[in-house]
């Protein structure tokens, strides 16, 4: 019951305002019910899981199946720089790349938003115009999440002011790890709510909560509060994005679909560098959630240089030959 | 329909190079045989492959003698340590010439390319490697304190996994100094044709290896002949049983690896997802054609309708047809004799009151085609509960409380293998502990190593392959570890 003690708590009227989906609507009624809920999601095997993940890899991908995934890959690409050093010129560059990620043809879909931090957020805005990119930002003290709740909702209200219509948030890693389930729910709750319009996508940052047992705990969390997205990581902490963690949170939207008929996102983030990465996501979406999820409304990758692989391939898909890192443009 | 079809993409064919006909391999060389020549052909189109010699008892003798013959003087006389470098020497050519074997595999058992590929030739590569690294120790492992040889194995292997199969009898049977004698299986003799190519090629001494392909009198005359010491013999139970009536009373020594109906069971606190992948692999794996299938789904009843719906929303996504697709997950029944079989077994089960599912699915024209089926409401009394169907057909009977689920898993006249899916590790131990099988996996399923020995209780045979144990099979005054 620790949340009762913290100030940052929501009052209980605030809680009812704030119940789940049915069939899920009084598992938060209280820590212990929470905890009993999680715990009782079926388990994780992760030499199972490994082993499904690797035996989609051996999926051969070729020819017009190829071609197809290429263009769906960048056409899903959140388009991401995350850097102190992040200036306007630099945001901008890459939200030209995003609106044209192969200048020398035309017919290459442009990627599905450019992911920034939040001040950063208004020069893409203005930069991407009425493209159909969206602007990200990541907020909620990212990448680490260690500021009060009163912090997280202005730097969410901050970027959603700024022009972001995506905020990437990150849970509270240390209130799930020492078991506050409760806390981590309500603050995605508040977040939410401080979003307003915009999506939210909700980081889990699988690398610090280990098992996948964890993993798909975190995952029923977010969604239960009222998450657009759940994401993998921030790209900050290693490991990122890897399949069998794709795996875990795949199943999870697709089971909570399945209880609640709603449809949650997924984007893994960080380590998916090379074509032959995404093809394998699209290929483990493909034969764990199914078509539904093959659009960028519902799937995103969060990268930086996984683009340019891509368009090295799709190049060689057109022209026969490879080319090289001087035919694709650096950010 | 989905938006993401993926292209063919087709394992090339190129690399085998199949003889319009083959003799049988004797004393290190292919001869012509006296019996009549049968045909191999692909399941998966009905085209025939190739035409096989079928070996007669004269045939067999002149086998057996050659076999004798480099037992006596060379491969039971050569030093220990040199049996090992012969046995590596063919480990390695297999690795080598893997993509050869896995086409050859694919093309004339019908089996999928990623399963040849992925399990049948680099398992039948380790079994090589494994005994051949206890060729110079076999004082030293604890079968007493100077095993020897038997003399001549004759081997008779099945058709689901015919080089893998192979492996599994030849390698500790060299390893422990004896010669063989080895019938392949009629409709899939091509890959034991091909380790003959191999065994050449290491410069294995003649008459060490003999492969005389045929149907079920050439095995009868294997079996049978008096110079055979040992008889190895992977297959049906009903065969097993006439094999063990003609070695009864003779010198020869026996091991039998028959038929099993294995139970898969389910628990309320498994990882469900991971089980049912255990599921479809323990059933689907090699389109069912496996001895230690789990073709008995045992599941908890508070979880039927979660795992079945998973199930079948799993096996939606299977994707059945060309075995040399390198995205095939199912591919061709091995013959129209199975296909008949597993017809008959499937009409009966809904006859007595089973509830029949198949996904939708596109089965090709020509071959042998079976698609992935559960039956629900299966009861013990059904054939399909009791019998061996040896198909990619799954029988889902439900338990309510441990010692139900032990009681029914151990309800059948088998006993090769078991599954047991649970997160508790105290039940898994309890479970396995009372089950009455020779394999039991945990959290996993269809899962083999060298180095484990495998076999059956019951019904499914006696003595066991694969690690320490399976060198026991092949000496004389060997203890069992």
């Amino acid at each position: 019951m620790t949340h009762v003690l913290d100030p940052d708590a929501l009052p209980d009227d605030a809680r009812a305002l704030m119940a789940p989906l049915p069939p899920y609507d009084d598992v938060t009624r209280s820590d212990s019910a929470f905890r009993t809920f999680l715990h009782g999601l079926p388990g994780v095997d992760q030499v199972g899981a490994e082993a499904r993940v690797a035996q989609l890899g051996t999926r051969s991908i070729k020819t017009t199946a190829k071609a197809w995934a290429i263009d769906t890959a960048i056409s899903m690409v959140d388009l991401t720089t995350l850097e102190g050093a992040d200036t306007p010129g630099k945001v901008r560059s890459l939200a030209a790349k995003a609106r044209r990620p192969d200048p020398g043809d035309p017919a290459c879909p442009h990627v599905a938003a450019v992911c920034v931090y939040g001040d950063l957020a208004g020069v893409a805005r203005e930069a991407l115009g009425d493209s159909g990119i969206h602007v990200a930002a990541v907020a909620t003290a990212f990448p680490s999440g260690r500021a009060s709740r009163a912090v997280k909702i202005a730097d969410v209200q901050d970027a959603v002011a700024n022009g972001a219509d995506e905020i990437d948030m990150v849970i509270d890693r240390g209130a799930f790890l020492s078991g506050r389930y409760l806390d981590v729910f309500e603050e995605i709750v508040a977040v939410k709510e401080a979003c307003g319009p915009a999506h939210l996508k909700v980081i889990l940052e699988t690398g610090e909560l280990v098992t996948l047992d964890n993993v798909r705990r975190a995952s029923w969390i977010a969604m239960l509060a009222g998450g657009d997205f759940i994401k993998t990581s921030t790209g900050k902490v290693s490991p990122a994005a890897t399949l069998p963690v794709s795996l875990v949170m795949l199943e999870a939207v697709r089971d909570f679909r399945a209880a609640t008929g709603r449809q949650i996102g997924f984007k893994p983030a960080g380590g998916i560098r090379t074509t032959k990465d995404a093809v394998k996501h699209l290929v483990l979406i493909n034969e764990t959630v199914g078509a539904d999820w093959l659009d960028p409304d519902w799937f995103r990758f969060g990268a930086s240089s996984l683009l340019n692989d891509l368009l090295l391939q799709r190049q060689k898909l057109r022209t026969g030959h490879y080319s090289g890192p001087d035919y694709v443009t650096v950010d | 329909m989905s938006v993401f079809e993926y292209a063919p993409a087709p394992e090339s064919r190129s690399i085998v190079d199949i003889q319009p006909s083959y003799g049988l391999f004797i004393d290190g060389e292919f001869v012509d045989g006296t019996g009549e020549a049968f045909k191999s052909v692909n399941p998966a189109t009905e085209e025939v492959l190739t035409e096989v010699s079928a070996g007669s008892e004269a045939d067999v003798d002149r086998a057996v003698t050659a076999a004798r013959r480099a037992f006596t003087r060379v491969w039971g006389p050569m030093r220990p340590a040199d049996r090992g470098k012969y046995l590596f020497r063919i480990a390695r050519l297999l690795q080598e010439r893997a993509r050869e074997f896995a086409v050859l595999e694919s093309l004339d058992n019908g089996k999928p390319i990623r399963e040849s590929r992925d399990v049948d030739v680099p398992l039948a590569a380790a079994h090589f490697f494994y005994y051949a690294g206890w060729a110079d120790k076999l004082d030293h492992a604890g079968l007493g304190t100077s095993p020897r040889p038997l003399g001549v194995a004759g081997q008779v292997i099945p058709w689901n996994f015919p080089l893998l199969m192979l492996a599994w009898k030849v390698a500790p049977a060299l390893a422990a100094g004896n010669t063989v004698v080895l019938k392949p299986a009629e409709t899939t003799p091509l890959s034991a044709l091909l380790f003959a190519e191999v065994c050449q090629q290491a410069d294995l001494p003649p008459g060490v290896v003999n492969i005389v392909t045929g149907a079920g009198e050439t095995g009868r005359a294997v079996v049978e002949h008096r110079d055979v010491d040992k008889v190895a013999f992977t297959g049906s139970t009903e065969v097993g049983k006439s094999i063990a009536r003609a070695v009864a009373g003779t010198h020869k020594s026996l091991t039998l690896e028959l038929g099993g109906k294995a139970a898969n069971i389910v628990f309320d606190d498994a990882p469900i997802d991971q089980a049912v992948e255990g599921i479809v692999q323990g059933i689907f794996f090699n389109q069912g054609h496996v001895c230690c299938a789990g073709s008995r789904l045992l599941v908890q009843e508070s979880i039927h309708d979660e795992v079945i719906a998973s199930l079948q929303r799993r096996i939606g996504t299977l994707r059945v047809g060309d075995p040399l697709d390198k995205n095939t997950d199912i591919g061709a029944i091995n013959s129209a004799e199975q296909l008949a079989r597993i017809k008959e077994l499937s009409d009966y089960g809904e006859t007595e009151g089973a509830t029949r599912w198949q996904p939708a699915c596109d089965l090709p024209d020509r071959g042998y085609w079976f698609p992935p089926t559960i039956f629900t409401d299966v009861s013990p009394a059904h054939r399909i509960a009791r019998e061996e169907v040896f198909g990619p057909v799954l029988s889902v009977l439900t338990f309510r409380t441990p010692d139900e689920a032990v009681a029914k898993a151990n309800n059948s006249t088998y006993g090769l293998s078991a599954g047991i899916w649970s997160e508790k590790g105290s039940r898994i131990l309890k479970v396995a502990n009372q089950l009455r099988a020779g394999v039991v996996w945990a959290n996993t399923f269809n899962k083999f190593d060298p180095t484990s020995p495998f076999g059956g209780y019951k019904q499914s045979g006696y003595g066991r392959e694969g690690g320490r144990h399976g060198l026991t099979a092949y000496l004389k005054g060997a203890d069992r570890p």
